[in-house]
């Protein structure tokens, strides 16, 4: 791993000048971030606040995969959506606590990370598309035929319950700050994993597959460690989401779902950090408006789809750090 | 009453039948992806958007304009792939330097808008297409009762499939195809117009969706959703039999349709996911796929 850390090293002053500027300015955009969302169900309807948090977490969690390994997975909503009914059976049947829940919501997403991804990375590029969307409507059908999921019902009614025993959060405020501190806890890992050692072999893996196996990296096992981890920060978005709205149904595991976490992610800007986080903030605000009118959301997705990918594929911030402004501030972008 | 493997003889060929059926779609489909991967370099995922359209053309042209099936059979492709054409030579062409996977969402997006136009205007209910009065009944083979429509959709999209194969591996149009999909740099220094060449088989492969979708039309219900879920198991089809050949892809279609037909016989819970367990063993045996030749 020496030579990969070794080339992120050895940038020239200017370079190193103008990320110092571009840290300042992350530092200041965080402080900002963080003000706005602990204030924020003061302005804001709480649950719609929790699902945006949720669905930012979970484009994140998507984002590490596509943005920073270069895979397209087709089959997020498996790991969202699993995880969603695994948080939920717990917490309701087995009456765990909702931190223990959500826990086992992200070992099972995990464990069926391990497995689609075990398939998957035989494959490159549209075929892992292709495989990860066969896999995950595999396991579509399987939710729908399984008992424990109540078909078509769902599982509805969960409990929130109390929060290490102690603190209901059945209570709209103590809920709001407990999905915040998830969604954190969770930006806090990606941020971690991508500036790793082994974050930084997986940017290689993006730039150069050949190179990266030629310098005697196993591509296989970094691979199937990203979607492991992808997976199980997808989860850990999904069992939230379970606990904030009470139920977990098909339309979590449904393909529509991993559609919708791609277009977040593209809308925001692949292999951003923050970028997936507007991107999912723009999908839900749409579907939240559109959501009583009449109109069908999907028409307005799809043409959203087509538009980003002609114009604008480098999402909303990837054209900020872009831009003039986002290159005085000293940001860089690759695409 | 005779016996096979312990499951009354007309039930096991009756599942049997609807495998064909079935397979002969997963054929049709997956040999349109295969072509217009081949030359395209994208996967079109609004193949089945397309499947549906033919469906949905053919029906309106007969509540609108009295179009009987047979010249629905012709013409509903033919609309589709204008529709096609038009479509790749304004957006999709504008994709090809760039990495194949946006390819693949740009046209996950067009699948989402149309799906989504049609459930606007037409619900997501299916309407019936009744099947043309030549092709209603049903013939007694001695073992079975061979409904005619069913007996009519395999006969034809066999002879649907391998024309195009006619068209591609036989023809000189076909062999400035293959050579294009090697190398069309080199082709288009020849003085072979390949972007049009581009266009043309985008509208092919638009065109034989749209043909198995009035093919489906009588057989399930026209609806919005046809589209969507047949898509993604000819994705499974195609990954098993690699998108390298188009024998493949037809082979490929064909025996999957069956196997999930045979499934239902002997274990029907599992009858919706056989083609996806099987996608995942060919992975493990064999990465490239049956018929796949690169990796």
């Amino acid at each position: 791993m020496s030579h990969v850390v070794h080339s992120t090293t050895t940038t020239n002053t200017a370079r190193t000048e103008r990320s110092a500027t571009a840290s300042k300015a992350y530092a200041a955009f965080l402080g900002i971030g963080l003000v706005l969302l602990i204030v924020a169900p003061m302005f804001f309807y709480p649950i719609f606040l929790m699902k945006l948090l949720c669905f930012a977490l979970f484009a994140c969690a998507f984002n590490l995969l596509l943005g920073y390994t270069g895979l397209l997975s087709f089959g997020h909503a498996t790991f969202f959506g699993g995880a969603a009914y695994f948080t939920a059976h717990v917490t309701k049947e087995w009456g765990v606590t909702p931190e223990i829940g959500i826990l086992i919501g992200v070992a099972g997403a995990a464990a069926l990370g391990l497995v689609m991804g075990f398939f998957a990375i035989r494959r490159q590029g549209i075929y892992f598309a292709m495989i990860t969307l066969a896999l995950s409507q595999m396991f579509f059908f399987f939710c729908l035929q399984a008992s424990f999921t109540h078909g078509e019902d769902g599982i509805q009614s969960v409990p929130r319950g109390h929060l290490f025993g102690l603190i209901d959060l059945a209570d709209t405020t103590s809920m709001y700050y407990f999905v915040l501190a998830v969604f954190l806890i969770g930006m806090i890992v990606i941020w971690r994993f991508i500036n790793s050692p082994f974050g930084m072999i997986l940017k290689s893996i993006r730039e150069n597959e050949q190179r990266a196996i030629s310098l005697g990296y196993s591509v296989a096992r970094y691979k199937l460690g990203a979607f492991v981890m992808s997976a199980a920060l997808a989860g850990m978005a999904g069992g939230t989401k379970a606990l904030v709205f009470q139920f977990a149904t098909l339309t979590d595991v449904g393909w529509q779902m991993s559609g919708e976490v791609i277009l977040m992610t593209l809308l925001g800007g692949i292999g951003t950090l923050i970028g997936p986080i507007f991107g999912a903030g723009l999908v839900v605000t749409l579907q939240n408006y559109l959501a009583t009118s009449q109109f069908p959301v999907t028409i307005i997705t799809g043409l959203v789809f087509m538009v980003c990918v002609l114009l604008f594929r480098r999402g909303i911030i990837g054209e900020f750090y872009a831009s003039r402004l986002g290159r005085k501030l000293g940001f860089e972008h690759r695409r | 009453m005779t016996m096979i493997f312990g499951i009354p003889l007309q039930a096991f060929m009756g599942q049997l039948l609807i495998g064909l059926i079935n397979g002969s779609f997963y054929a049709l489909l997956s040999l349109g992806l295969a072509v217009i991967f081949g030359l395209l370099r994208v996967i079109n995922f609004a193949h089945g958007a397309q499947y549906m359209l033919g469906a949905f053309v053919a029906m309106l042209m007969l509540q609108y304009f009295g179009i009987n099936y047979w010249f629905a059979l012709i013409l509903a492709p033919i609309v589709v792939g204008l529709f096609g054409a038009v479509i790749e030579r304004l957006l999709l062409s504008r994709l090809y330097k760039l990495d194949h996977l946006y390819g693949l969402l740009f046209t996950f997006g067009l699948a989402l808008t149309i799906e989504g136009t049609f459930r606007y205007l037409y619900g997501s209910s299916g309407q019936p297409y009744a099947p043309p009065p030549a092709l209603t009944g049903a013939t007694n083979l001695g073992f079975m009762f061979l409904p005619n429509y069913r007996g009519w959709v395999v006969v034809v999209s066999l002879i649907a499939c391998i024309g195009t194969w006619l068209l591609i591996e036989k023809t000189k149009l076909g062999a400035y195809l293959r050579a294009a999909t090697e190398n069309p740099t080199l082709v288009q220094a020849f003085g072979v117009n390949v972007p049009m060449l581009l266009t043309l088989t985008y509208a092919l492969g638009a065109g034989l969706a749209a043909f198995a979708g009035v093919l489906a039309a009588p057989v399930y219900q026209v609806s919005p959703l046809m589209g969507s879920n047949i898509i993604i198991v000819v994705f499974a089809v195609v990954v098993v039999g690699g998108m390298g050949s188009i024998m493949g892809a037809i082979v490929t279609g064909y025996m999957l349709g069956i196997a999930e037909g045979l499934t239902k016989v002997f274990y029907p819970e599992a009858s919706n996911i056989v083609i996806f367990v099987i996608m995942a063993i060919v992975l493990l045996i064999r990465p490239a796929g049956l018929f796949g030749r690169d990796a």
